[in-house]
Formats: C-alpha cells, sequence, structure tokens
C-alpha cells in the first residue's frame, strides 16, 4: 500500500533501459516518501530477470509469467496491471514513455479513472494548495513535463486519485545501481485467474525489432545534423567524424523526414533526449524541438553558416561556417592532434 | 462491403512553426500569433480512412472534432478531402479538460455515431503530445487498440491487419472489429482538397456560424442541407457533468513556466585554420575527445 510502482518494460526478454532509469529515480522518490519501490513485470520466462532489478534498490517484484503475455499486447497487460494496482494500492505508478508505455498508460488510467501525464522529464515530490477549493495537499507527485511544441514547461499534479501516474521520457532519468547486494522479495502472480478469453483481440503476426545499433542515449560524444547538412551522402561526413571521435551520428527531425537518416537517431521532443559531454548540432537551427533533447549537454558545439541561428546562442563554440569546410578541417587536426 | 468508420480529428496551433514573430522580446511564445491547422497526424489518420472508402465504395467516414466555435474548420478540411458527415463536439462545459475528461466525451460522441467498425485518429496532437486520448476512448468503450499504425494492410468484414511503427522495428497485428487505430505521421500523406467537393462544401456552416450571417445565405443554405454542420453539446451527448471539463479532469496543472533561450557564454569562431585548430587543440587537451 502506498508505493511506488513502476512497470517494466521487456524487449526480448531482457529490461528495457527506460525501465531502469524509472527504477533509480522511483528509489530516490522513495527514500523520500518513505515507502517501498515496486517493480512489476509482465511477460513470459521471466523468472529470472528480478535479481536484475534487486541492485536498483527494488524491494518488491511482482512477476506475473505466462506465454500469453508475450510479446507486450493492450488488454491482457492492462488487466494484470491494472488488477494488481487495485489490490496493493500504490500511491504512484510510473510507465516509460515508449510505444509500449503510451500504449499501456492511457488504458490504465482510464480503466482506473485516474489522470495520467504524458512524457516527463522530471518528477519531484512537493505539496500542493487548490487555490479554488483552499484544500491542501502533501506529498504530491509533481509531474514536469514539456508542452506546446517544448515553449512551455508545465507542473502537473493529481491532487485526488491514486496511483499518480505519468510516463517518462527515455534517456531523462539516469540509471543508478544503489547496491549490488540490494535485496528485495518476490511476488508471482496468478495470471490465469486474471486473463479472460476475450482479453486476447489482438494476434501479433511479426515483429521485427531490431537491436539497440543506435545508442545515443548512451554516447558520450554526439555528431548531430539538420536539414542545413543537405543530404544523405553528407551524413556520410558525418558518420566518419563521429567514428573518429568514438561518437554517434544523431539528426534532428527535419534531417530524419528529409530521409538524410534514419527515425533511430532523432534527437529531440519526437525523438530521444540525449545529454553527452561533447555534442555537435551541424546545419541545425536550433528549434525548441530539437534542442529539448539536447541542451543538457555538457559542451556544445554548433556548425552553422547562419550568424544569426538560434543554436549558436545555446552552443560552448559556434562556429559560423560552412560545415562541409569546417568537418574536413575538424578531422585533420583531430588525426594530427591526437597522435 | 461498406464499412463504418469515425475519424477523431482536431484543430490545434501550429507549434512546429514558432517563428520570429511569434516569439515575444523576452523569448516566451506569443500563442496569438500561431495559426490553427489541422492536427498533422489526424490528416494522416484521414487519408487511411479515405483509402478505406476508395477500396470499399460503400464505406461511410464520420469525423469527430472537438473544440471551440471555429474548429468547424477541421470539418470542412475534411468534407474537401471526402469524409460524408462531421460532427463539432463544442461546449463551454468542457473547457479545461485533460486527456481522461476529453476523452470521456469522445466515447460519448462515438456512442451516438454507432454502430461503427473502425475508429481512426492521429497518434497524438502536436499542441499537448500526449498520445493518450485515442486509447483512452478506446478504453472507455470496451474496444481493442492498435497504437501507432502506418499502414493498414488488410480488412475483411470481422478483422483487420495493420503494420505498426515502433521506436526501433515494426510490429505486424491483427485484430478483430471493432477496433481503434491511432496513426503515425510515417502513414501515407493526406490527399489534396479535391477541387469539387470544395465548391460543394465551401459554405458548409455550424448553426453558431449561422447566426452570424444574412437572411439571403440563410435562404440558400435552407436549400441545401448537406451544408449544415450540426453541433454537440454535453446534453446531446448524455454526458456526465460531474465528468466533463476541469472538474473531470485528474490532472491539475500546478504552474507554468516559459521556456526561455538563454544565451550561453559562447565563443565564436570561423572556418579558418587557426580557429578549427585551437578548437580541436583544446578539447583534447581539456580530455573531452581523444
Amino acid at each position: 500500500m502506498e508505493n511506488i510502482f513502476v512497470y517494466c518494460e521487456l524487449e526480448n526478454n531482457v529490461i528495457s533501459d527506460i525501465s531502469l532509469e524509472l527504477l533509480s529515480k522511483g528509489r530516490k522518490l522513495a527514500d523520500n516518501l518513505e515507502c517501498k519501490l515496486e517493480a512489476v513485470i509482465i511477460g513470459h520466462n521471466i523468472l529470472e530477470l528480478p535479481k536484475v532489478l534487486f541492485p536498483y534498490g527494488v524491494d518488491t517484484v511482482y512477476i506475473a509469467d505466462n506465454k500469453k503475455l508475450s510479446p507486450y499486447s493492450t488488454i491482457p497487460h492492462t488487466s494484470i496491471f491494472v488488477d494488481l494496482i487495485k489490490k496493493e494500492q500504490p500511491q504512484i505508478a510510473l510507465v516509460g514513455a515508449t510505444s509500449i508505455g503510451r500504449d499501456l498508460g492511457p488504458r490504465v488510467s482510464a480503466r482506473l479513472g485516474v489522470g495520467l501525464t504524458a512524457d516527463c522529464t522530471e518528477l519531484v515530490i512537493g505539496d500542493y494548495k487548490d487555490n479554488k477549493t483552499g484544500k491542501e495537499y502533501k506529498d504530491l507527485l509533481y509531474q514536469i513535463r514539456p508542452a506546446f511544441g517544448g515553449n512551455i514547461i508545465a507542473t502537473i499534479v493529481n491532487p485526488d486519485t491514486r496511483p499518480q501516474m505519468a510516463t517518462i521520457r527515455e534517456g531523462v532519468m539516469k540509471k543508478e545501481i544503489v547496491s549490488s547486494t540490494y535485496e528485495g522479495k518476490i511476488i508471482n502472480i496468478d495470471v490465469e485467474s486474471l486473463l479472460k478469453d476475450d482479453d486476447i483481440v489482438l494476434e501479433i503476426i511479426e515483429r521485427e525489432i531490431e537491436p539497440r545499433k543506435v545508442n545515443l542515449s548512451g554516447a558520450q560524444i554526439i555528431v548531430s545534423g539538420g536539414f542545413g547538412v543537405g543530404s544523405k551522402e553528407n551524413f556520410d561526413l558525418l558518420k566518419e567524424f563521429a567514428d573518429l571521435l568514438g561518437g554517434e551520428v544523431g539528426a534532428s527531425r527535419a534531417a530524419v523526414d528529409s530521409g538524410y537518416t534514419g527515425h533511430d537517431r532523432q534527437i529531440g521532443q519526437t525523438g530521444v533526449t540525449v545529454r553527452p559531454k561533447l555534442y555537435f548540432a551541424i546545419g541545425i537551427s536550433g528549434a525548441i524541438q530539437h534542442t529539448a533533447g539536447m541542451d543538457k549537454s555538457a559542451q556544445i558545439i554548433s556548425i552553422n553558416s547562419d550568424p544569426d541561428a538560434p543554436i549558436h546562442k545555446l552552443a560552448d563554440y559556434a562556429i559560423i561556417g560552412e560545415f562541409n569546410e569546417v568537418i574536413p578541417k575538424m578531422i585533420k587536426f583531430y588525426k594530427d592532434e591526437s597522435k | 462491403m461498406g464499412l463504418k468508420i469515425i475519424v477523431l480529428a482536431k484543430q490545434v496551433p501550429d507549434t512546429r512553426n514558432v517563428g520570429k514573430n511569434a516569439m515575444r522580446a523576452d523569448g516566451t511564445v506569443n500563442r496569438g500569433a500561431l495559426s490553427a491547422i489541422y492536427n498533422p497526424e489526424d490528416l494522416n489518420a484521414l487519408e487511411q480512412a479515405l483509402l478505406i472508402k476508395d477500396k470499399f465504395k460503400d464505406t461511410e467516414i464520420t469525423l469527430l472534432t472537438m473544440g471551440p466555435p471555429r474548429a468547424a474548420d477541421i470539418i470542412r478540411e475534411s468534407l474537401y478531402r471526402g469524409i460524408d458527415k462531421g460532427f463539432l463536439i463544442t461546449d463551454r462545459r468542457f473547457a479545461g479538460a485533460d486527456t481522461l475528461a476529453t476523452s470521456y466525451v469522445i466515447s460519448k460522441a462515438v456512442l451516438k455515431c454507432s454502430p461503427f467498425d473502425i475508429i481512426l485518429s492521429g497518434r497524438q496532437a502536436i499542441d499537448g503530445d500526449t498520445a493518450q486520448v485515442g486509447p483512452q476512448t478506446a478504453e472507455h468503450l470496451g474496444i481493442a487498440q492498435i497504437t501507432y499504425a502506418e499502414e493498414i494492410q488488410s480488412i475483411d468484414k470481422s478483422s483487420i491487419q495493420v503494420k505498426r511503427r515502433l521506436e526501433r522495428g515494426i510490429e505486424v497485428v491483427k485484430s478483430k472489429l471493432p477496433v481503434l487505430i491511432t496513426v503515425h505521421g510515417s502513414a501515407s500523406k493526406c490527399r489534396p482538397k479535391n477541387a469539387k467537393l470544395l465548391m460543394k462544401y465551401k459554405y458548409a456552416k455550424t448553426n453558431t456560424e449561422l447566426q452570424a450571417l444574412n437572411e439571403d445565405y440563410m435562404n440558400s443554405f435552407k436549400a441545401k442541407p448537406y451544408l449544415n454542420i450540426e453541433e454537440l453539446n454535453l446534453d446531446d451527448l448524455g454526458c456526465d457533468i460531474e465528468r466533463v471539463g476541469l472538474k473531470g479532469s485528474p490532472t491539475k496543472v500546478k504552474n507554468i513556466e516559459n521556456v526561455v533561450f538563454k544565451s550561453k557564454d559562447s565563443k565564436r569562431l570561423t572556418a579558418s585554420n587557426r580557429d578549427i585548430k585551437g578548437l580541436i587543440k583544446t578539447l583534447i587537451e581539456s580530455r573531452v575527445v581523444g
């Protein structure tokens, strides 16, 4: 009762990074609220997974293991998660803002009749006073998220409904192991009694998930290109530079929409959020939709021939120039200097 | 075979084009300077409905939009592209609704259009980017959902096969009908307005809009019943007033901060050998790279 739930996503029976990020944040919130952190894993052949979770400071792992539950499908997972929430009455339930979490979260919130805040980038515990009723609330979950295309940051609360539910964006919370010896307990859920036959309305014909080839959230150096890079071929130059530095190639939405590179490289509000130690923004104008996903980078170098491009304001080093002149020079000097 | 399709669409401020004139001197957004547009992914959803109608001529497409009176534009835009009928869900009492309260109202409007086979909507709207209203509507209606749809591969009387576009791959699923499908921006782009339909529906109006017009117009309007865009309010839909608007919304906005572009202390460099060489040296010396 009154604990914190984290729904753990699986891909090929591996716990997704987003879930480990949520558990790390959940641990801090649980310490703050002096309650337990509880993980929920729903899938098949997952009995080995709890030991991966305990080091993140998980006190309880609820496991629903049944072949009808893998791969993820909306209604069966909703039924199991809702039933558990009703029994255990957590005060907070967190889900990743991924294609799975954004499919499940709203379904669960509507079934329970509780509020859900989408795509949060920060969670904080704090008090709230309803200005209309004058009622005061202690220790609510502040669900902080960009809205209106990233031009505003809103703090949302769910004063009266429980659990307080939120989906959280990938890559914004840090993964942190509490202790490799942290011990929690495992509770198995009796799945058969919960699933109705008509819960299985969807048949999965095919599922092709590429193993995570691009690892933007883990990259220390990111070389990102925008619409100004101009072509797929020019992105090869970015790739060459990124490989040389041991980094990854990223892109703005405009570059992805123009087909210069794949969706999996998109950084920004509709893509991944990153915080590398060095970020190159090349031919990127610096619209808030993009910068919302990279402005926490430790150092930013912008390369843009437009001296008024907003990205330059964000940069530690703003290079006013043509990238196809600048990058080859950088490659050359890097090779010379790093010898 | 004819199907009954409901499309859910929303009018949104164009948050993707917050140009220089939409930014105030203090770096915050002047919302009034943003134009109201058809939510982009809802256009992708509309196209999916129209593609089904191209294939099965007896298909009937009804569009529902919820918003202030000016959102009737969305219905006209959709009539120009080939929908059969549109309803504007509008009532001041719906104002301030979060996704749960919104989806409740929409589900009541959908029931008004029952029976139906498929509900199509965009994955998310660009003003809130929540992607919640679709799945919440499906839950209120107790039907299946397929989110992030990119392509409808086949349909028969009782089932539909859809390809979904996920972050790192695809999934093909088959679902029983009825189903609610949210369409991803990577799906086919919407067709342009049809010139004939544009002529036909140019003067389509809601009753609210008619009140501002003169009698001549009213008379020609009465002769063409298809020009009437029906409005639905709380009472028409039989909504529980406790579940709509601000009151029916469990989430509350505590506060809002405008994002202001702050200038960092940034060094300006050129493409000269000296500048670039100097920068690379600094990066290597400070162990940021290498």
